[in-house]
Order: C-alpha cells, then structure tokens, then sequence
C-alpha cells in the first residue's frame, strides 16, 4: 500500500522535487539524484510507521536536503573545504524546515532543468535520456530497453553527459530572451525524437515504446504549460496527440501495419483529437508559425476526415508548401510532392519525386520508392509501382514495414 | 572559469586567399580580439604558425621520437585560440559565436580543468 503510494508520488512529483533539489545543490545532478533516492527509502519506513505526512513532496524535498548535505560534509570529511560547506550550512541555518520554493518556483526548476538536460553542448541521445531519467522518472534500465540499447550504453551516455553538465559548466538556467527560440528549438526536438522513437515502433518491445510516447507526451505537457506563451511548444503536442490518437488502429491484430488510408477511424481516439484540435487552435492564434504547428495542421486535417476519401489534400500539399519553407530537406519534399500528388495533380506529383530521385540525395530511403510505388498503384499503373516496390523492399530495415510492403507487391501479381 | 577557443580552418584555403581578403580577415580577428579585450573577458590568445612548421614529439619504445609535421594530417588544423573567462558555458559559447573564425572552419569551445586541489 505505502509502497504503492511511494511509487505513484516519485513518478508524479519526483522530477520536480529533484528539480528543486538541482538547483538547491547549485546543479550537481548526482548529489541531488542520490539524495532524493535516501529519501524516497526512508519514506518507505516512516510513512508506513507515522503514516503519510499532509504534503509528501515537501516532506520528501526536506529530507532529500538534509541528506544532501549529510552526503556532501562525508564526501568533504578530508579535507573539509570552507566555502562550500559554510554557504550550505548557511542556507540550512536560514531556512530550516521550509520548502525552500514556491507554487511558481516549483515550476521555474522544472524549466531550468528541462533546459539544462536540453543543452545543446550535449549529444541528443544524452539528452534524451537525461530528460528522462530526471524529468519523468524513468530508470537507466528502462530507458535502454525503450532505446533498445544495452543498460551500460545509456549508463554511460547519462554519466558522460553530467561530467559535461559539470566541467564545462552548462548553467542550471532557463536561458534568457535572446537565446530562448534557439534553445526551446533544441528542448522540442528531443521530445519529439523520444516520440518518434516510441510511434516508430514495431511489436517487438512494443510495451515499452507505448510507455515512452506516454512520457514523450508527459514531457510535451510539461512544456506546454510552463511556457504556455510558446506556440510551437502547444503545436508539438497537439501533433503528438493526433499520432497517438491513431494508435490502436496502426497495427491489425495480426500485426500487420495499416496504412492511414486504410486505418478503421473509429479506433482513433476522439478525445485526444479534440484535445489537439484545442491546443492547435490556441497555438494558431498565437499568430506565430513554425514547423510544429504546421505538422499539427497537417496531422489535424487527417484527424478530421471521418473517411479517407473526405481528407481536404489540396489544403495538406498547401500546408507542406509552408513547411518545405521553414524546413527545407528532401524528406519534406518527398511528402509535399506526395500531397499534391494525392490533390489530384498526380503527373506533377510523380514528376516532383522523379526529380528528388535523380537529385540522389535520398538514396537508399526506402520511404522514397514507397511512395512511388503507393502514388503508381493508385494511377493504376502497376508494372511501374511492382518496380517501385521492389526497389522499397531491397532498402527497408523494419520488419514490420518490409511485411507491408511486400503485401502491397502481392497484390499487384 | 576559463576557456579555450581553439579555431581550426583549412590552412590551404587561408594560404591561397587573396591579399585583400586576407587584410578584411585580420581586421576582424583585430575588433574581436579589441571586443574582448573591453569586455575584460581575455586571457589570452595568438595565431598559429602553419602546420607546416609543427614538430611532434611522440614516445616509441621508451625513447621520445621527433617528427616533423603536426600530431594528426587532417584537412582542418589548429590556426590559434582565445583564452577567455566566461561565468559558464554558454557565456563562453556566445563569445565563441562572434570569434571570425566560425565563418571558415570549426571552433572548439573547452573549459580549462579546474585546479583540482583548489
């Protein structure tokens, strides 16, 4: 029972206990992580003799510091260095039994620490496991199962990361005005990287994934309403709604992917989509664009079309227009000239992706060919799409995807 | 604390530039240098002579080796470096950021090591 209660309390206020604590301990995440974790063991035992005290997090965040500074003093036994010791001692003397952050200070750690994960001094996937680890709870073990990668991999990407955090000195700071979009740019795409890890999933280690988007989507909430005047962070996670919303009908009980155009609609998830639709609304108003939004608007537009056939293409290939500006990479193209071609401007379409394939820059991406071959089935044209489809199934890496494919193939024998 | 700006460029590239261009370049690396310098944050800081003047000293079996040329052939070198003291990293990366020499190369930004007995 404590045990069950302990454990919901660390997934739901750990990360910003442990963000105070971080910051409390002037960044040094090691100290702060060790301290909370005494913490969280002596709860075990206290709560279950004294019962659970009025306000856990604070009960929690007293300990942890206490012990926090217990540690330090046995770390420094020999030789004891002054300064450090004597502005701690200080600051326990100053403020001894209170929680030393308020409603808004609470939430100004967690940002702090958000950003600090974020940095990006450090690699994404060190990011991404950090931001993890920190914010959302989740052990080293879980991460690399998610990640699927072995524990001493994500162990040392963790340990390596808070070595960087600590000798180059990548400060515990919501970084200032100037330099927010550029940052709050690199804090988004590590969200979306840890959903896009999770949504790319097969049924292998599925359970974990299906987790992972949880906490992908936790994150973006997070951000969402600490930052509620940052449109692109609200378009961030109204787009991962609308993906996660389709998620029961992505794969049939086989297994087997279907693809959108295919998918059972009344599988997806309603309340979510209206829940985007809300947040994409707000975001728009904000009248500030960005790339997040824009795939949100794309993604709302499928959302909102209660058959494939009704799915407004015209204002898609419009919307990718946008983004191919903010974003111009070749896999953008490759899914504007798809729009359009699906607009029922077909010829202009396949033309489109004819020229990004003699450009060569997406070689070996099986989604290219794929997309060909889908577009050159729908025109009815199926020696060419067996073509493309053979080309798609010599460069997929993904089972799951290879297994679509080659249904796809046999249909057209 | 302090850091290092080590500024790696294409050293064929520098040789074969144009006399003017080259002037514009020095000019910039002279208000940078001068933007530091009223700003309090230098430490310190010089060009490199080419690489082509480097010596490596290297260890084989038990004797020290002198070898002409620098420690590794790549396309990019070490030209020179700022010293600077900057509060924490991204301090150290927004000076780095004006230094010319992200314009034609690659900059690494490193803190020194702290005195570990201070």
């Amino acid at each position: 029972m404590i045990a069950h209660l302990v454990e919901q309390i660390f997934r739901q206020e750990g990360g910003r206990i442990l963000a105070g604590l971080i910051r409390y301990l002037d960044g040094d995440f090691d100290l702060a992580e060790d301290a909370l974790q005494d913490a969280f063991a002596r709860a075990f035992e206290a709560w279950a003799r004294e019962g659970m005290p009025d306000r856990p997090g604070a009960w929690l965040t007293r300990v942890a510091q206490r012990r926090a500074i217990d540690l330090l003093r046995r770390r420094r036994a020999a030789p004891i260095v002054e300064g450090e010791l004597a502005e701690l001692a200080e600051v326990v003397v100053d403020e001894p039994e209170e929680e030393i952050v308020n409603a808004s200070g609470i939430e100004d750690d967690r940002l702090r620490l958000i950003f600090t994960c974020c940095h990006p001094a450090l690699a994404p996937a060190a990011q991404a496991a950090l931001a993890l680890r920190t914010l959302c709870g989740l052990t080293t073990r879980e991460i690399a199962r998610a990640f699927l990668e072995t524990e001493a991999t994500t162990a040392q990407r963790i340990v390596r990361a808070k070595k960087k955090i600590r000798e180059a000195r990548i400060t515990y700071e919501v970084p200032r005005a100037e330099q927010l979009p550029e940052r709050l740019a690199a804090v988004l795409s590590v969200i979306y990287l840890v959903f896009n890890e999770a949504y790319s999933a097969t049924e292998k280690a599925s359970f974990v994934r299906v987790e992972l988007s949880r906490e992908a989507i936790r994150l973006g909430r997070l951000l969402h309403e600490l930052l509620p005047g940052e449109p692109e962070a609200t378009g961030l996670l109204a787009l991962m709604l609308f993906h996660d919303a389709r998620r029961a009908a992505r794969v049939d009980a086989a297994g087997e992917i279907v693809p959108l155009a295919e998918q059972d609609r009344t599988l997806w998830d309603r309340e979510k989509i209206e829940e985007g639709v809300a947040l994409l609304d707000a975001a728009v108003a904000q009248r500030r664009s960005g790339s997040y939004q824009i795939q949100a608007a794309i993604a709302a537009l499928h959302a909102r079309a209660a058959r494939a056939e009704e799915t407004d293409w015209p204002q898609i290939a419009a919307l990718y227009g946008g983004l191919l500006q903010r974003q111009p990479t070749p896999v953008v193209e490759l899914n504007a000239a798809v729009a359009l071609a699906m607009a029922g401007r077909l010829d202009e379409g396949l033309g489109w992706i004819a020229a990004l394939e003699r450009r060569g820059e997406l070689a070996g991406y099986h989604l290219l060919p794929a997309a060909k071959a889908e577009l050159l089935r729908r025109a009815d044209r199926p020696a060419e799409a067996m073509t493309a489809y053979q080309l798609a199934i010599s460069l997929v890496n993904n089972p799951a995807e290879r297994a679509f494919l080659e249904r796809r193939l046999a249909q057209l024998h | 604390m302090e850091y290092m700006i080590l500024i790696y460029s294409d050293e064929q590239a520098w040789a074969n530039m144009p006399q003017d261009q080259l002037k514009a370049v020095y000019g910039e690396y002279m208000s940078y240098s001068q933007e530091l310098a009223e700003a309090g944050v230098i430490r310190g800081g010089s060009e490199l002579a080419p690489s082509t003047s480097a010596t490596t000293l290297s260890l084989r079996n038990g004797e020290v080796v002198t070898t002409d040329g620098p420690y590794a052939e790549t396309k990019e070198q070490l030209g020179g470096y700022y010293l600077i003291e900057a509060e924490n990293l991204d301090q150290a990366l927004a000076w780095a950021r004006k230094c010319p020499g992200v314009k034609a190369g690659h900059l690494e930004v490193r803190p020194l090591m702290k005195d570990p007995t201070a």
